[in-house]
């Protein structure tokens, strides 16, 4: 079982937003994780996967030198290589066409990405890949196991929770549920530094998009505070006031 | 320019989402609906919902599909039309389907739009990044483009109107099948993505046999309940129910959120709200800075008032 987990980096959930010119994420003070689908459900469950019918499992980043302390992390945690294509974050399409021509030189069993990273909340990446490597896809699964040869999936939905069927290889992006975070140990930090980190050369892929500017949201105006012994007030300004009820 | 909408079929009727999407196509062509087409699969009832939101024509694609096989008929739908916008719903089904068409169509995607696009040399159109705590503008740099329409952005707008239906059927694939749907609790009220109103508890609630006074509430405001991740993880609640950053993202008109600190991750999923009520009986939780109206109480001591004046407000409706 040869497993491909596709890590991206992004800030700590705590980071402060802002921007230092129309087009550029100010990073001054910012700490940079592995984006929490990627990690605590696409990786770890890479890992349970690797354990129970051996095999290796590939973490592998789009982006510059910035990111190996995150390939790193991942190597830390269970990872047995990792792969660093050279190349700017520019696009989901330029992302998902230097992931795809990475993984079609280099066969793998199953590709696990996250639902979406909390950074750009794209969630297309996978599906892209998907499409550019003639595979089947399933977004956003809580489940992941393999039997005889398939793999099989749950799903949440609103209404319940939908079981699906796919033929290997595929690609998968993870949600919660997946499986549970775990947390570097000594030993898995020691081993980090020592196993191989690839620099892969960027194919050249150029963006289908561009962000033209990054604005703040619209401040709210202010909470009007309702006194606890008037708390019935509330459905009256619900109506005339706010007008949602 | 020519557009193609997808509309994901529940129980043969459009989806809110798929309706949403389907509204903000025909918002961004005002006065030209006749280029637009929507295409739904599998068995609908009647036009399926979509007349009403201004949609004249489409296309009923009969037979069971993947997503594979939905690209497969899109696609050759894109070129027999000579499509040059393709617009879905930023839902399961979409973010699916969007990626392949954007690649097997040469078109830029962009996914999760939360404004009315512009249409010039391609779309420009603002979309939410980090959570929601900050918003982009992307343009397209084809002229070709896939969007995806964030759920509970846009509305449905219901402006009325007939629509015509064809028939037309395409093979199914089955590499990936939906085998099953377990638990399926359809009919147990409004499932929460789709709610126009959310109560939500937190750890403030105390425990699961004090849920009561919030399923009370929602169902006299005919709304869906929700919960803060410890309380799912707890157990004290079903885990479709927690929102935030690692649950799911919700953008109701009215988000009333009991016994909830506000913690940055738990915003994260809720800050696109329209209206955010807190009641909490901390009046330094940081909830209050993101709401609009704040009651500083015990939630047992608040919660029945409020319900005792929404059971009056519903009586005198
Ligand atoms: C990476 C990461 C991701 C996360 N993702 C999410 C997520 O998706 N969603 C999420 O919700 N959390 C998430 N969290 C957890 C988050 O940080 C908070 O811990 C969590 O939201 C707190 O839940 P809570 O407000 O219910 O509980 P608490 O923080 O314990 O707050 C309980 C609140 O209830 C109030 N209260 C107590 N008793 C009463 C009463 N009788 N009446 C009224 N008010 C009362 C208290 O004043 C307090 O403000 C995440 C954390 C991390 C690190
Ligand atoms: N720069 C990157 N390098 C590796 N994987 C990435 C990168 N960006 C995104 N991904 C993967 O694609 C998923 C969805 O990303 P997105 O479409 O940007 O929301 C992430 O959860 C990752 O698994």
């Amino acid at each position: 079982m040869k497993i491909l987990v596709c890590i991206s980096k992004v800030p700590d959930t705590t980071a402060k937003i802002a921007f230092s010119n129309p087009t550029t994420y100010d990073e001054n003070g910012v700490t940079f994780i592995i984006n929490p689908y990627d990690e605590w459900y696409a990786l770890v469950r890479a890992l349970e996967l690797k354990e129970t019918l051996g095999g290796t499992v590939v973490a592998a980043s789009v982006g510059g030198a910035d990111y190996e302390p995150i390939i790193r992390k991942a190597l830390a945690i269970g990872a047995d290589e990792g792969v660093r294509i050279d190349a700017p974050e520019s696009d989901a399409f330029a992302v998902a066409t230097e992931l795809a021509q990475y993984a079609k030189v280099n066969d793998f069993d199953l590709i696990l990405c996250g639902k979406e990273t909390i950074q750009y909340n794209g969630g297309v990446v996978p599906g892209m890949m998907a499409e550019m490597l003639g595979l089947p896809y399933v977004f956003g699964a809580s489940k992941l196991e393999l039997k005889d040869n398939k793999v099989v999936l749950e799903r949440e939905i609103a209404t319940g929770i939908e079981v699906f069927e796919s033929s290997l290889p595929m690609v998968v992006s993870a949600a919660k549920g997946m499986a549970e975070q775990r947390i570097p140990n000594m030993r898995g930090i020691m081993a980090a530094r020592t196993k191989p980190l690839a620099l892969v050369p960027s194919c050249g892929a150029a963006a289908a998009t561009a962000v033209q500017q990054f604005e703040m949201p619209p401040a709210k105006s202010g909470c009007k505070m309702i006194p606890a012994d008037q708390a019935g007030s509330l459905i009256q300004l619900l109506h005339e006031e706010a007008k949602v009820i | 320019m020519k557009t193609l909408v997808f509309v994901e079929n529940h129980n043969g009727k459009a989806t809110k989402a798929g309706l949403e999407a389907a509204s903000y196509a025909i918002a961004m062509h005002a006065g030209n609906p006749a280029d637009i087409t929507a295409v739904i699969f599998g068995e609908i009832q009647g036009d399926a919902g979509l007349g009403e939101v201004g949609v004249s024509n489409a296309i009923n694609v009969t037979g069971q599909h993947n997503s594979q096989s939905i690209t497969d008929k899109i696609q050759s739908l894109v070129d027999q039309h000579n499509i040059q916008l393709l617009v879905c719903s930023h839902d399961n089904a979409g973010k699916e389907i969007a990626p392949r068409i954007a690649i097997r169509s040469g078109a830029s995607l962009i996914s999760g739009a939360t404004q009315m696009a512009s249409v010039g040399n391609g779309v420009v159109v603002k979309r939410n990044v980090f959570s929601g705590k900050a918003i982009a503008e992307v343009a397209s740099k084809n002229n070709k483009v896939v969007l995806t329409v964030l759920p509970n952005s846009f509305g449905v707008k219901k402006i009325g109107g007939s629509c015509a239906m064809s028939a037309d059927s395409a093979a199914g694939n089955d590499q990936v099948k939906l085998v099953e749907v377990k638990g399926n609790h359809d009919d147990a009220g409004i499932p929460l993505p789709e709610a126009d109103i959310v109560v939500s508890g937190g750890r403030g609630m105390k425990g699961p046999e004090h849920w009561s006074p919030i399923e009370e509430l929602a169902k006299e405001l005919g709304a869906a309940t929700a919960c803060s991740r410890p309380v799912s993880d707890i157990g004290w609640r079903p885990h479709h129910e927690h929102v935030g950053q690692t649950g799911i993202a919700i953008r109701p008109n009215l988000y009333i959120a009991v016994g909830i600190s506000g913690a940055i991750q738990h915003l994260a999923g809720v800050n696109g709200s329209k209206v955010i009520v807190v009641i909490n009986k901390d009046a330094e939780a940081p909830f209050f800075k993101a709401a609009d109206y704040g009651i500083v109480g015990d939630a047992f001591e608040v919660l029945p008032q409020i319900i005792a004046a929404a059971k009056t407000f519903n009586a005198n409706k």
